[in-house]
């Protein structure tokens, strides 16, 4: 992929929530081109919330989102299509659509004004449906996939719409273990030998020890941003959950219930 | 969308239907003229009776020409909600947006001579009943979009729409009851439906709605097609939500709100069929749905038109009657089918 098309995401003193109430402040991190970081923490701590708000889909409080060093609300809509795409935990609204039709919505940024497919376009399409062993599935409608196949789809579509940033949310849940570890090596293949900068919310967090390169921990304090080993070697995981229920085991890098 | 070259030959079939139900509509009415006195008349040739050519110039052909913008525009419009609303029931009449049209119309035809008996008659003509019927059903529009953005549940929608449709059915009633006989007699009527008797000034006013309200269906195919995977992924692909959702819902007023000012409140056509049409255009790309959703519901209103006529008898059954009867059982069949509808 060429030099051009890297990206770097970070944010400055983020406060983050609705116009009533905020749902988290102090959030500082930075991501750069070719790295896979997870943002981790509790439920209702304000996962998605972020995400959304780095996606430019819910206006910030305070402090700045940069991208490539240039402030987020500076990026025109369709620039930032360009820039950026989104994979959400909520469905598409037609699960009439089938595969191809789906992932070719990911052109649009690129397409004229009635959206017709270039042979280029037809190429990223391609693409995408084989790096996502797509092909065979690429004329079935989305509600006759499962929760695996259907989720390949939307990050496939992210990929087609051929953005230098991917913030994915929750991309593993509803997954077995076997597609979990599918999914994450899949975006961790797509940072290291493309150069793009995925930033992805889970609950998977000894995954996301043994896959991502940089982790942000919400906690809703300090919110500490680091690599993974180093994250463990100052002991945030243990905060993350009360101790009487579970403890993290610094050697293997995972959760075990506290007997 | 990858293909879109692939439903040539179903458009094809469909464009023939289209020219034989609306010849079967102008050969069809109360007065009987044989199939070739009207091929004849159709193509400058010499006809027996003069009145018949008369009839068919003049009135057979401006109805098959309104039955198909009403069934057209109808359709279109109902599939613009569908996609607006994530909802495979949105339909102008499911929405109330028929409701409103009906409420604006009552409200001139009966409210006005409540206030001012002897005003009513210069303000009364087709202009105004259309100006009357579009503010009320883009009232209802706007009134259903602001509950959608607060309320995501579909179901909720629907309820609200049908809400809608019983306080207008109140007020109407309200309004009929201190309405004279006359005034009463006109909205009845109005409330029937009909593709006939309408002026050329009318037929040409009407396709002029019809026409920008599909032109700018057609603009906003884009945004349309981005809407199937929902408002933020419509967001992160460059769409603009508050202007593209002005433009269609502006799209859907004047397409649901102008054909009922002129032809009344026609059930089912814009909910049934969208559906039926995905039988054979099994896709969701607007690109061909618009089309194809336009021809489909053209043909429909012709046939059903054709039903009402009664041929060979002196008796107009109202349309909305036939539309009810034919779209209703659709939309169980494809319920019952389906288990579930898809949009």
């Amino acid at each position: 992929m060429p030099d051009s098309k890297t990206s770097s995401i970070s944010t400055n003193g983020l406060t983050i929530g609705y116009k009533s109430k905020a749902v988290a402040g102090n959030i500082n991190f930075s991501c750069d081109s070719g790295e896979l970081c997870a943002i981790i923490g509790v439920n209702g701590i304000g996962k998605s919330t972020l995400l959304r708000t780095l996606g430019n889909l819910q206006p910030k409080l305070y402090g700045s989102i940069s991208i490539n060093n240039q402030d987020l609300s500076t990026y025109s809509s369709g620039d930032l299509a360009k820039k950026l795409s989104v994979v959400l935990t909520e469905q598409p609204s037609s699960k009439n659509l089938t595969v191809e039709e789906l992932i070719a919505l990911g052109r649009q940024p690129y397409t004229n004004w009635i959206g017709t497919l270039t042979s280029k376009d037809k190429i990223y399409i391609q693409e995408s449906l084989t790096a996502f062993l797509l092909k065979e599935l690429r004329h079935r409608k989305c509600h006759e996939l499962s929760d695996g196949q259907l989720q390949r789809v939307l990050i496939a579509r992210a990929m087609a719409q051929d953005t230098p940033l991917i913030l994915l949310d929750e991309p593993t849940t509803h997954l077995d273990l076997y597609h979990k570890v599918q999914i994450l090596k899949l975006l961790q293949s797509l940072t290291h030998n493309e150069g793009k900068t995925i930033i992805f919310t889970t609950h998977e967090i000894d995954l996301a020890i043994q896959l991502c390169d940089k982790i942000l921990i919400l906690d809703g304090e300090q919110n500490p941003f680091g690599e993974p080993c180093q994250l463990i070697e100052n002991e945030h995981f243990e905060r993350l959950f009360p101790e009487e229920m579970v403890v993290f085991d610094p050697k293997t890098g995972a959760f075990k219930v506290s007997k | 969308m990858q293909r879109p070259k692939s439903y040539q030959i179903s458009f094809l079939l469909v464009v023939l239907a289209l020219l034989l139900a609306w010849v079967l509509n102008i050969s069809s009415g109360s007065v009987a003229i044989p199939f070739e006195a009207m091929l004849s008349s159709l193509f400058g040739g010499k006809i027996e009776v003069e009145s018949w050519n008369y009839i068919i110039w003049n009135y057979r052909i401006p109805k098959g020409f309104t039955a198909v913008l009403v069934g057209g525009g109808l359709s279109v419009s109902g599939l613009l909600m569908q996609t607006l609303f994530r909802n495979p029931l949105a339909g102008p009449f499911v929405l109330g947006i028929s409701s409103g049209a009906s409420l604006g119309a009552a409200l001139l035809l009966m409210g006005t001579s409540l206030i001012s008996g002897f005003a009513s008659f210069t303000l009364l003509n087709d202009i105004t009943l259309a100006i009357a019927a579009s503010i009320g059903s883009f009232l209802v529009l706007l009134v259903v979009m602001v509950v959608a953005n607060r309320i995501k549940d579909t179901m909720a929608l629907l309820i609200i729409g049908l809400m809608f449709g019983s306080i207008t059915a109140a007020i109407v009633s309200v309004l009929a009851y201190f309405s004279t006989a006359e005034n009463l007699q006109r909205f009845i009527f109005w409330s029937f439906g009909s593709v006939g008797n309408l002026s050329q000034t009318q037929v040409l006013l009407l396709a002029g709605i019809t026409g920008f309200g599909v032109l700018l269906s057609i603009l906003s195919i884009k945004r349309l097609n981005a809407f199937l995977l929902g408002e933020n992924y419509a967001q992160s692909l460059g769409v603009s939500l508050k202007k593209s959702r002005l433009i269609i819902i502006i799209a859907t007023g004047l397409l649901a709100g102008g054909i009922t000012a002129f032809a009344g409140p026609i059930a089912f056509v814009g909910l049934a069929v969208p559906h039926l049409t995905r039988q054979i255009f099994d896709t969701m790309e607007h690109r061909i749905l618009i089309p194809a959703v336009f021809l489909y519901g053209a043909i429909l209103m012709l046939l059903c038109d054709t039903i009402a006529q009664l041929p060979n008898s002196a008796s107009i059954l109202p349309i909305n009657a036939i539309t009810s009867l034919v779209g209703a059982p659709v939309v169980i069949w494809l319920l019952v089918r389906k288990r579930k509808m898809l949009f």
